[in-house]
């Protein structure tokens, strides 16, 4: 159990085992968060392969074909695989160490779906080796998808499907944890930003995912069992999967920015050192754009032949999400304002941020503008709007959260010089990438070209843009020299590393015990950490009940076993259209897998156990010395 | 694992008072279950009975809508009006009908055709 893991040295099976069936939201945090950079980084070398590709005119580097997959693996991968659980990672990391908890409301459902998640992730990179990865597009369109020969969109069909699963169940369980978990006195309007949007944000998951799960489920019928529901010439309809996709689509967008804007919530106050301005319109703000998110869809599909009246609804809906996107803004600006302010890393990204994420916002209205979309869409315009937003927004948040969290996560720091280094390397080459994109756009460079002729006017920014992605990868290098460095940085083994937090978890001592709160805290107001500071209290903490045993879940390897299930299951459908004979039976038995997994689960009682009061003590004494946590 | 799982020991009145309790429950959930299974063979016996489309697409429609609402408030316990957090349930529920309604009336009015 992870109570004897800090104090004796555990052998590699043991902690391979530890990992593989824990339910510790800590430790699935870190899964999420190394799976994540791990497939950043393989998404980014596809990035890189492609931006080779588009150096210089008329290259030869990679052919058409090779490019087309990169292009739809880069985009899968870096929404799906890469942002989603490294949002995800921090998510699991920090929120019930906000909201006072000892765990999530499922701990089992976690860990399952994490497995769902990663081995989706896996069977969907297997297709680079067996027959040819995915290449319509990450939007995979039906009109192209239906008719791509071999696996690849099988294998993007199949593996979203069993990703998305555990996306899903994840969102369900922070929905939960959130309502019902919270420490007595966190009321919800006295929660951190970070919650508030991963709330919100989970709750988009939950109405978004229905379609996208309804619209490959139709692809894997269409494709795999001979259906006819995209197919025009069967009395199919191929438009209906770009509304089923973009009714999932732009949520997503917001699925992952929401997260993002949380956790710049939650780093401009601290290092402001000045309470987050507006802080109820921050939470007003955050719901309507989930509730707007929803309305906007159809803005991907102006140039499908929608009609005027559907064009200009949509266009007057999209423009009004940046509102309250403003609103935020504008928050975030008066928070900083006045404030007496530490240039750290996180700052850092967050200053990088506001600006970089203010000029995507403005390309999306420009493209909201239905009539200047026909000139803009499918053209390099709109791969600068949306890496704006994406990389300004939601990657430098994870890289800002990373050096701000690192602490709680791991107990050790990440270098701040490096991380200042490793900045400015990144920001300069975000902004060289695609600012000039824009541009491109504008003289009609179309997107998602495998290569272009000279002397149109577009070779010196073409070249210059692939300068600029070389300067993010060596970016991302230094960050992960970063990590590696930080393993050997002494314990941090104190609370409120920052000195200024402001938030419950900054309250806790480090290392974080795996039972979280010895004693459940009392939440007296919003801030608590800097609440109890600000009264000489120094445990940084109120209890709201004293030291008693402490229920816990107990590991599981099912969650696996039901993950690895699906995943054969998997093969058998995607193999099951070549007519070979073991198709059937290799579906019947993943799904059996699944199935008596699944059995075992519901028959098998399973209360957790107990962690007894001389164990915390014990505990404590071993974490932090005599004396305990005092 | 190595550690204590929990057992709770029930009094004879608390477990006389669960017993009754979950046949209440049991036997409401049986026979809104026998509705439903009803609604549905009713479906299909207007469609096999050939009725004129006109009749048999507003009927299944009314159908469904009675079938979503059974569905919520009987076997998802939304009629269980001092259950945990059922302002918080019945929240979700209405935003979800606030979310997909525009949607829906976006695809009959302007998308479609
Ligand atoms: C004020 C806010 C925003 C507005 C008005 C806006 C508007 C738009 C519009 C109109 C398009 C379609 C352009 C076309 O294909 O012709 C688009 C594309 C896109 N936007 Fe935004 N957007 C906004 C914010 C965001 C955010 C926050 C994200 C992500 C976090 C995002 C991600 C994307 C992506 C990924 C696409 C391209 C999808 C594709 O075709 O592959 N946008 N946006
Ligand atoms: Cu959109």
């Amino acid at each position: 159990m992870s109570s004897v893991a800090v104090s004796k040295k555990k052998g590699f099976g043991a902690v391979l085992w530890d990992y593989l069936t824990t339910v510790d939201h800590k430790k699935l945090g870190v899964m999420y968060l190394f799976a994540g950079v791990l497939f950043f980084a393989i998404a980014g070398f596809e990035a890189l392969l492609m931006r080779i590709q588009l150096m210089v005119p008329n290259n030869d580097f990679i052919s058409a074909g090779l490019f087309n997959e990169l292009l739809t693996m880069h985009g899968t991968t870096m929404l799906f695989l890469a942002a989603t659980p490294l949002l995800f990672g921090f998510m699991n990391a920090i929120v019930p160490l906000q909201i006072g908890a000892r765990d999530v409301a499922f701990p089992f459902l976690n860990s399952l779906g994490f497995w769902l998640f990663f081995l989706g992730a896996i069977f969907m990179h297997l297709s680079f080796f067996m027959g040819g990865a995915p290449d319509a597009g990450w939007t995979s369109y039906a009109s192209l998808s239906l008719y791509s020969p071999g696996h690849g969109i099988d294998f993007y069909v199949l593996g979203l499907q069993i990703s998305g699963a555990g996306t899903l169940i994840s969102g369900i369980n922070f929905i939960v944890t959130i309502i019902t978990m919270r420490a007595p006195g966190m009321t919800f309007m006295r929660m951190p930003l970070f919650t508030w949007t991963t709330l919100i944000s989970s709750s988009l998951i939950l109405f978004a995912f229905p379609p996208l799960t309804v619209g490959l489920f139709f692809m894997l019928v269409d494709r795999m069992f001979g259906a006819n529901f995209f197919d025009h010439t069967m009395g199919g309809n191929t438009i209906i999967w770009e509304h089923l996709f973009w009714i999932f689509g732009h949520p997503e967008v917001y699925i992952l920015v929401l997260p993002a804007f949380g956790l710049f919530s939650e780093i401009i106050p601290v290092f402001a050192r000045k309470r987050l301005f507006g802080y109820s319109s921050m939470v007003f703000a955050t719901i309507l754009i989930g509730f707007l998110g929803f309305m906007v869809w159809a803005h991907h599909m102006f140039t499908v032949g929608m009609g005027p009246t559907a064009n200009a609804i949509f266009a007057i809906a999209t423009m009004a999400i940046a509102v309250p996107t403003g609103m935020k803004v504008f928050n975030w600006i008066l928070t900083i304002w006045g404030g007496s302010i530490k240039v750290t890393v996180p700052m850092l990204y967050a200053l990088g941020f506001i600006p970089s994420f203010v000029a995507g916002g403005v390309t999306g209205v420009m493209m909201a503008t239905a009539p200047l979309d026909y000139q803009l869409h499918d053209s390099y315009f709109i791969v600068a709007h949306f890496h704006y937003v994406i990389v300004g927004g939601i990657v430098t948040a994870i890289f800002g959260s990373m050096h701000y969290y690192w602490p709680i996560m791991f107990n050790r720091t990440l270098s701040e010089k490096l991380g200042v280094l490793t900045f400015w390397v990144f920001f300069i080459g975000f902004h060289l990438t695609f600012f000039l994109q824009h541009f491109l756009g504008l003289m009609g460079m179309p997107r998602r070209v495998f290569t272009f002729q000279a002397d149109q006017g577009w070779d010196l920014f073409n070249y210059i843009s692939s300068i600029g992605a070389i300067m993010m990868a060596v970016g991302v290098v230094l960050l992960v020299i970063n990590v590696l460095l930080s393993i050997k940085t002494p314990p941090v083994n104190r609370r409120d590393y920052w000195g200024d937090g402001r938030s419950l978890e900054w309250s806790i001592q480090l290392p974080v015990p795996f039972y979280n709160f010895k004693q459940t805290p009392l939440v007296r107001g919003f801030d608590p950490c800097w609440l109890e500071k600000q009264e000489g209290n120094k445990e940084m903490m109120t209890y709201a009940e004293p030291l008693g045993d402490i229920h816990m879940p107990n590991n599981s390897i099912l969650p696996l076993i039901m993950s690895i299930g699906l995943f054969i299951a998997a093969f058998g459908a995607l193999y099951h259209p070549d007519g070979v004979s073991w198709s059937v039976p290799v579906i019947v038995i993943g799904l059996g897998i699944t199935v008596l997994a699944m059995i075992t689960r519901s028959v098998k009682d399973d209360h957790g156990f107990h962690v007894h009061v001389e164990e915390v003590i014990a505990t404590e004494e071993r974490l932090y010395g005599k004396g305990g946590n005092k | 694992m190595g550690h204590h799982t929990e057992v709770q020991a029930k009094t004879k009145a608390q477990y006389e008072y669960d017993r009754h309790h979950n046949a209440v429950h049991m036997k409401k959930q049986v026979v809104n279950f026998a509705i439903m299974i009803f609604l549905t063979f009713l479906a299909f016996a207007v469609v096999v009975a050939d009725f004129s489309p006109y009749l048999i697409k507003p009927f299944i429609l009314l159908l469904a809508g009675i079938q979503v609402v059974l569905q919520l408030y009987s076997f998802m316990h939304m009629d269980d009006k001092n259950g945990h957090h059922i302002g918080v349930i019945s929240t979700y529920v209405w935003s979800g009908a606030m979310i997909i309604f525009p949607v829906f009336l976006a695809f009959v009015t302007v998308v479609w055709w």
